[in-house]
């Protein structure tokens, strides 16, 4: 604990240095796109952490084929974008990653057309490059010394992460329940722990930076992403037409290259 | 006193006022809205006493990590002349306008199982540090602990080295200085930084939930459950908060009455 000051600065620099960096990155993106075209209509699309790489594919060819309309997309937990869709944030399309999420925004009367199920995702054990802990399957999480996270059971990934732990009976309990799909997969990216619990294409997403070990029985459990236009959507129609390019055999292709099952 | 100055002007009243109300607004409309029936229940819930437990403990440890590191340092900076003192000042103050998830970022590639330090603390003893409540207390102070220095290395400066000086003509070793004269004199910036310290340090979510982890009972504090529980139970997540609230209000109400008053203005005086 008595770290000298020398070392944290050392720490710090590079750290903040790099979240600048991909700050920066980030907001290139939007940047960009505000000077597009002329008519300088907004959407905003609020889509589950999970949908981040997909859905930023389908915004750019959203955006390629109607001149003028640029796509703002936010990417959350699915819980938290539907508490703020049912709470009237501003938005236009809203895709969850599971039905209980979309629910709230419905019973917040906040869903104009649809909800639709337009993905399924499955849930995957994934280890750092090289496997360093040697887990050779979802029962090898079971030792003591296994360091492993999973979603918080409040978000979807949680719940179905619970359910595949209790079924096959683990008494080694996760290190951390972390707040989202993306923080789960960081921990294992970043080598913070033995495993992780988060769905196929955060797996895929990842690249080399993880090993997959499928779960048996995931494949009952999926989770489906349903996708729906909202209430206060302030130009419904490029909202209609943001879904209808999702649930099109472009969008779907995208989803099913990233790893998404078909409904 | 107020009358022979004049009436407040209107130029100060209604800015006041309505920072007042910002303040106010929220607080007031979550007492509004929070379900109060189900408060005793949850109080009671293995859960909540597990978080809070866990808050408790984290926010003391981090006030006691801070008198015992902090006091020296905020000391050090004050009245040792070094070279690099401003910059290690300047440095000082870095956590606190770090976005608390970026502290995190930072602590876990200082010390995460795969970090700068916690790969070799591990590799030479087995020790990993996410993952556990000292992770906790750790991440607290590090966000916390500037909060306190500021304050500390304030009031020391505010007090100024004549004191010191004398004692030390009478003879007194630089540590009975400390001890006798400078620290006492330093005590209501000592006081109010604790107090500062406490209150950050139960707030805290960002560095913790992104360096220690989420865990009931080993990692979990009040405000992770409260985030975790806003996924999908606002009502319970107000209630929850309604819960802490209660708690740091009525610290502060006591400690206001003893000590937060007499240390506030030495405690200004060091920003």
């Amino acid at each position: 604990m008595n770290r000298r000051p020398s070392v944290r600065l050392s720490v710090v620099a590079p750290a903040t240095l790099l979240v600048a960096t991909l700050a920066a990155c980030g907001g290139g993106d939007d940047g960009g796109s505000e000077q597009g075209g002329g008519g300088n209509t907004v959407l905003r699309v609020q889509a589950a952490a999970s949908l981040t790489d997909a859905f930023d594919q389908i915004a750019e060819e959203f955006e390629s084929q109607n001149e003028g309309v640029t796509v703002e997309a936010t990417y959350d937990s699915s819980g938290t974008l539907a508490e703020q869709a049912a709470d009237q944030a501003p938005g236009d399309v809203l895709a969850t990653a599971d039905e209980n999420s979309m629910q709230t925004a419905v019973d917040g009367d906040a869903v104009a057309e649809g909800p639709e199920i337009f993905a399924t995702n499955t849930l995957v054990v994934v280890v750092p490059a090289g496997n360093p802990a040697g887990i050779e399957s979802f029962d090898d999480l079971d030792a003591d010394d296994v360091t492993y996270v999973a979603c918080v059971d409040t978000a979807p990934c949680g719940a179905i992460a619970a359910t595949l732990i209790e079924d096959a009976g683990l008494t080694n309990e996760p290190s951390s329940l972390e707040p989202d799909v993306r923080a789960t997969l960081e921990r294992v990216v970043a080598d913070e722990a033995d495993a992780g619990l988060v769905y196929t294409t955060d797996a895929m997403s990842a690249g080399d930076d993880v090993e997959t070990i499928e779960i048996p029985g995931a494949a009952d459990d999926p989770t489906s992403y349903p996708i729906g236009v909202l209430e206060q959507s302030e130009d419904p129609e490029a909202a209609q037409a943001f879904v209808d390019l999702v649930l099109s055999d472009y969008g779907q292709g995208v989803l099913s290259d990233a790893g998404f099952g078909s409904p | 006193m107020t009358r022979g100055l004049g009436r407040p002007p209107l130029l100060l009243l209604v800015p006041a006022g309505i920072g007042l109300t910002l303040l106010l607004v929220p607080l007031v409309s979550l007492l509004v809205v929070t379900p109060w029936a189900r408060l005793p229940q949850l109080v009671a819930s293995e859960e909540v006493l597990d978080a809070l437990r866990l808050t408790g403990l984290a926010s003391l440890s981090t006030v006691v990590l801070c008198l015992l590191i902090g006091t020296p340092l905020a000391w050090v900076l004050a009245r040792v002349e070094f070279r690099g003192r401003s910059l290690a000042r300047a440095l000082v103050t870095v956590p606190l306008v770090l976005p608390p998830v970026v502290a995190g970022v930072a602590l876990v590639s200082a010390l995460g199982r795969s970090g700068v330090v916690g790969s070799v603390l591990r590799d030479a003893t087995g020790v990993v540090i996410p993952y556990t409540t000292p992770a906790v207390v750790i991440a607290h102070t590090f966000v916390a602990m500037p909060f306190y220095v500021l304050s500390v290395e304030g009031a020391l400066r505010a007090s100024g080295e004549r004191y010191d000086a004398v004692a030390a003509t009478l003879g007194a070793s630089r540590w009975t200085t400390f001890r006798r004269v400078t620290l006492p004199l330093a005590m209501p910036g000592v006081v109010a930084g604790a107090v500062l310290a406490w209150a950050r340090s139960l707030g805290e979510f960002g560095a913790t939930v992104t360096f220690a982890g989420n865990y009931q009972g080993i990692t979990q504090t009040m405000p992770s459950l409260i985030y975790q529980t806003l996924q999908n139970d606002r009502e319970t997540a107000q209630t929850l908060s309604i819960i802490l609230l209660g708690v740091s209000v009525a610290v502060l109400a006591l400690l206001r009455n003893r000590w937060l008053s007499a240390g506030a203005g030495t405690a200004g005086a060091g920003r």
